[in-house]
């Protein structure tokens, strides 16, 4: 019996409760280790004018303070575009760009220099909104673009047109670990890197990169995250760097964490988007032309931003058939700390881009939005082509919004919603169900590949690595189990070791949703080729001459711990006894494995391509309770229904569906990151910046898996699971804004995301008004 | 179980200061730095403010401790870093997500938001003396068979409340339980799996005393 398909247990499970679980800032202080901070820009714009180190210098137990001078490599870098300072030159471009990092003996002596340090700024005007991006011309690269058939016939053949701006905001990662590093310096310039990211591979090549290192002088390792969710594939890089920069000019240990403060400040987050739209369709609700121009707010350098934006893109229809569309990506260049990679990665915006747009055109036809969605679903053989060209195969997008329409029982219950508002004067309801497709693989071909390595050492168990990194989500625990059943052996035999760029080099992030499937199918290649040595020896071992059986590796079975001949069940060998016997035979156990997602590719020249090796699909039902008169909203049942394939296991795929659709559920609801007019990000803590709690947990939550074995593309069938059920949530977001068109349309049109308690009062107290994101009707 | 007064106001003392010192920092921020800092006469001439060294006694885990610390240190920073008990998390460092969360003298607090000498004679449990004899304590099972978490982050505070919420008054309903676990934030929102776990040890209390 293989451990595939079981709920098997994290396997830090035992850790995590007893508190042994390692983190980058429990590990032990070595002798001499400095403590690393840095002096970050007080201002998102500005020119430095000067820098006087004098007084922080003077701080007993200052060791080092280093500027953009003392670094010897590049002091500038970027994941795509290299458009990044690690320390600021002539300019600052966001509040918490690093200027100075300094390197103490204790805490209190680096905050004491921190707050010393004299930068002089001359401040400039910041460009903080896309508005003023667009104004400024201030754009990261140039504009994007998907077009398929014809917008203006599609206009002219549709019954109606709307248009309308839809606007969504960013989201603090609040990974609860703040970013981390702690660096060991080694012989001849080498450095060990302990860092909470999702990246080693990244951190190491930026660290060399900076330094004016060679690669493989340079080993990053990454035990575990206390979450990541995009947060760290890039932006754990710069603390690692900055820790580097000092263990590199000092010889000592040094150690980064950055408190919740600062982190939330100066760090990325989830892009804000405004979108503009068009959209025309027929008096049934049925789209004959989109055409909608995305913008995004990049922050001040590019990140991952095109990237996002691309795949907001490629989102833009989520699972409805847009005969003639064109979708127009632009990605502007603000003063923001850089927008960055987060569970999603631009597919949430995408997605509730359209989604907006099915209310928009249910309420303008006075439909339920249901029926829109259902009239516009990808279909199975026909109308299942994407605006980028690529084919819905495996369609599941009708079956599921069915299953969930029946149980959630939303029609009845729309109908009870539907009374209650006429009824109740002091709260309303709204219920709302909304499909997701999201693609699975990295939109940039070359990082669609993985490497393992699979070592078993003489007494059977196996050790593995790859460039899976662990931040909670389980893909350490899937790879284990596919690795435990490749061998037939138990998964307790089988340890994960940390992620580190010395044993799998050149990896790409943990991101995309796709750490297993490239991971866990390259652990399994390499299982393939031992298994196929083992076979070999045990052929030999098993065979009989006295009984006739020669000896014959394609007979040799691997079941249960034990290794045995088809034709002679009775005599088995365990593995343990197995790999002994090869190891005095002389055969390698060990191996490297490789896999490459085949048939990927995009190319954004022309907007067409396969980007996708399949899709992850689902569809909710939430139902929300508004209080009319402080806007304070309860989620009271949500329904969930995921198509993950044959998960590899349910129990922990079930905990990244809750947990990615509550966090959903903070971005469309209560997140709501609040800048002063000089950029200052005002709710950079848990008091100000609110997270879910336990509590907003919907009050009934079903959550099912549908069956699906039919994906035989991806490893044993099982489907990615990280990110898309976070789209999912999309479906509260939806459901308040039905609550509020219950009493005024008008009301509806103006909601932004996120929902807050002062958004939905805001939006139904100005209702008379007219509104910015009201959509207007051009065409009767 | 000791009530004790004048230490809940110390506490509250102390939230007072940090706010304002968050307050400050934002306007530290917000305007000229170096204008506020050269206000500040803590700070002329970067000097680190004096320490005041307190020696205190308490029990952790069941063993008597004599720890030297800063009057200013936190019982959270006392334990992992005088102590090198790392189990108890900093996630925010200002009483506001629950990672940090120890038992002294029965009751859960945030060892963020109170000071290490504070707790003189006091009996203070973290996550790392929960399991006795190498048995992990029920609500840590309970906690691994439900899946009570995903990167673990804030698995050791919510294990020390959900303990703590044992010996507490609270309803039955999941929904009570979710009230009583309010204080502990978890980002990777294993919440439904947490309030199982918490209530298949309560269930399996009531059971037990029947
Ligand atoms: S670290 Fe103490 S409550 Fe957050
Ligand atoms: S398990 Fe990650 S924060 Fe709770």
């Amino acid at each position: 019996m293989g451990s595939v398909g079981k709920d098997i247990a994290h396997d830090s499970a035992v850790g995590h409760v007893s508190g042994e679980s390692i983190y980058i800032d429990d590990m032990a202080f070595a002798k001499n280790e400095l403590i690393v901070d840095f002096y970050a820009s007080p201002v998102a714009n500005g020119k430095i004018v000067s820098i006087d180190l004098t007084r922080a210098s003077n701080v007993p137990g200052i060791v080092g303070l280093y500027t953009h001078k003392d670094i010897e490599g590049h002091n500038k870098f970027g994941p795509i575009i290299a458009d990044e300072y690690l320390l600021a030159e002539e300019k600052v471009e966001f509040i918490g760009q690093p200027i100075v990092v300094i390197a103490g003996e204790t805490r209190k002596a680096v905050l004491a220099a921190r707050k010393v340090i004299d930068v002089k700024i001359d401040v400039l005007e910041p460009t903080l909104t896309i508005d003023q991006s667009i104004a400024r011309k201030q754009y990261l690269a140039e504009p994007r673009f998907i077009k398929r058939g014809d917008v203006d016939a599609g206009f002219a053949e549709a019954d109606h047109i709307l248009e309308g701006r839809f606007i969504s905001g960013g989201q603090d990662h609040f990974y609860l670990e703040g970013q981390a590093a702690i660096v060991y310096p080694g012989e001849y310039d080498n450095l060990v890197v302990h860092s909470s990211t999702q990246h080693p591979s990244e951190v190491q090549e930026v660290i060399a990169h900076v330094l004016g290192l060679q690669q493989n002088q340079v080993v990053c390792i990454t035990k575990r995250m206390g979450g990541g969710f995009g947060g760290k594939e890039c932006q754990a890089t710069h603390p690692a760097c900055m820790a580097s920069l000092v263990a590199h000019k000092t010889k000592r240990p040094a150690r980064i964490v950055y408190n919740k403060d600062d982190d939330m400040s100066f760090t990325g987050g989830r892009h804000p988007f405004q979108n503009d739209y068009k959209v025309g369709f027929t008096k049934d609700g049925v789209i004959t032309a989109l055409k909608t121009d995305l913008y995004t707010n990049g922050g001040a350098a590019n990140d991952l931003s095109t990237a996002v934006l691309g795949r907001a893109m490629t989102h833009a229809d989520n699972a409805y058939f847009i005969a003639n569309a064109h979708i127009n990506g632009y990605a502007c260049k603000t003063n923001l700390p850089p927008n960055t990679a987060f569970r999603g990665f631009g597919g949430p915006q995408g997605v509730v881009n359209i989604e907006n747009i099915m209310e928009e055109i249910a309420l303008f036809l006075g439909k339920d939005p249901f029926d829109v969605r259902s009239a516009n679903c990808y279909g199975i053989e026909e109308r299942n082509t994407t605006p980028y060209g690529q084919i819905v195969y495996n369609n599941l997008l009708p079956a599921l919004l069915k299953k969930v329409a029946e149980t959630s029982d939303y029609k009845n219950r729309l109908e009870a919603v539907k009374k209650f508002n006429q009824t109740s004067k002091t709260h309303l309801k709204g219920i709302s169900i909304t499909p997701v497709k999201f693609g699975i693989s990295f939109t940039t071909k070359f990082l669609n590949q993985a490497n393992a390595m699979v070592l078993i050492y003489k007494d059977g168990t196996v050790l593995v690595s790859t460039g899976a990194t662990e931040m909670g989500q389980g893909a350490n625990t899937k790879i284990r189990q596919l690795v435990a059943d490749e061998f037939a052996i138990d998964p307790n035999m089988v340890i994960m070791a940390p992620t580190a760029t010395d044993k799998n080099n050149n990896t790409s992030a943990t991101a995309a949703s796709a750490a297993t499937d490239l991971n866990g199918s390259a652990a399994v290649d390499a299982c393939v080729k031992i298994r196929q040595r083992l076979a070999e020896c045990a052929a030999n071992y098993l065979s009989s001459d006295g009984a006739g059986i020669s000896p014959s590796p394609s007979h040799i079975v691997f079941a249960d711990g034990n290794v045995f001949d088809k034709r002679r069940p009775d005599k088995k060998l365990t593995f343990a006894e197995i790999v002994s016997a090869a190891y005095h035979e002389r055969i390698n156990l060990g191996e490297r494995g490789f896999y490459a997602t085949p048939g990927i590719d995009f190319n954004w020249k022309t907007g067409v391509g396969q980007p996708f090796l399949y899709y992850t699909q689902g569809a909710a039902c939430s139902e929300v309770l508004i209080d009319r008169f402080t806007g304070e909203l309860k989620v009271v049942r949500a329904d969930l229904w995921m198509d993950i394939g044959k998960s590899i296991n349910p129990g922990i795929d079930r905990g990244q569906i809750t947990g990615a659709y509550i966090q959903g559920m903070g971005w469309v609801t209560t997140e709501e990151l609040r800048r002063s007019e000089d950029g200052v990000l005002l709710s950079h803590s848990p008091t100000t910046y609110k997270i879910p709690n336990v509590q907003d947990m919907p009050r009934v939550f079903n959550v099912d898996l549908f069956d699906n074995d039919k994906n035989d593309v991806n490893i044993k069938g099982s489907k990615a699971v990280g990110e898309p059920p976070f789209l999912l949530a999309i479906s509260v977001w939806t459901a308040v804004k039905q609550a509020i068109a219950s009493v005024s349309k008008e009301a509806a049109q103006k909601l932004k995301l996120p929902a807050t308690n002062e958004e939905i009062i805001m939006c139904m107290a100005t209702s008379k008004k007219s509104a910015l994101a009201s959509a207007k009707q051009t065409k009767a | 179980m000791t009530y004790k007064i004048s230490r809940r106001r110390f506490g509250q003392l102390a939230i007072a200061t940090s706010a304002l010192a968050a307050l400050y920092e934002y306007n530290f921020a917000k305007s000229n730095i170096q204008a506020l800092a050269k206000q500040s006469p803590a700070w002329q001439g970067g000097n680190i403010p004096k320490l005041t060294k307190v020696n205190v006694n308490f029990q952790v885990n069941g063993t008597k401790q004599a720890v030297e610390v800063d009057s200013r240190m936190s019982l959270l920073d006392c334990l992992r870093e005088k102590l090198k008990l790392t189990g108890s998390k900093k996630g925010c460092d200002h009483g506001q997500c629950g990672a940090c969360t120890v038992m002294v003298n029965g009751r859960r607090i945030n060892s963020c938001l109170t000071f290490a000498c504070m707790h003189e004679g006091d009996e203070i449990t973290t996550i790392e003396g929960l399991a006795k004899d190498g048995n992990l304590h029920p609500m840590q099972e309970a906690f691994i068979a439900h899946d009570g978490f995903q990167c673990g982050y804030c698995t050791p505070g919510q294990i020390m409340s959900a303990v703590a919420l044992l010996s507490e008054t609270c309803g039955k309903q999941d929904s009570d339980v979710a009230e009583c676990m309010s204080g502990n934030i978890c980002r990777c929102a294993a919440y439904p799996n947490i309030v199982a776990a918490i209530q298949e040890v309560r269930k399996g209390k009531v059971n037990a005393s029947l």
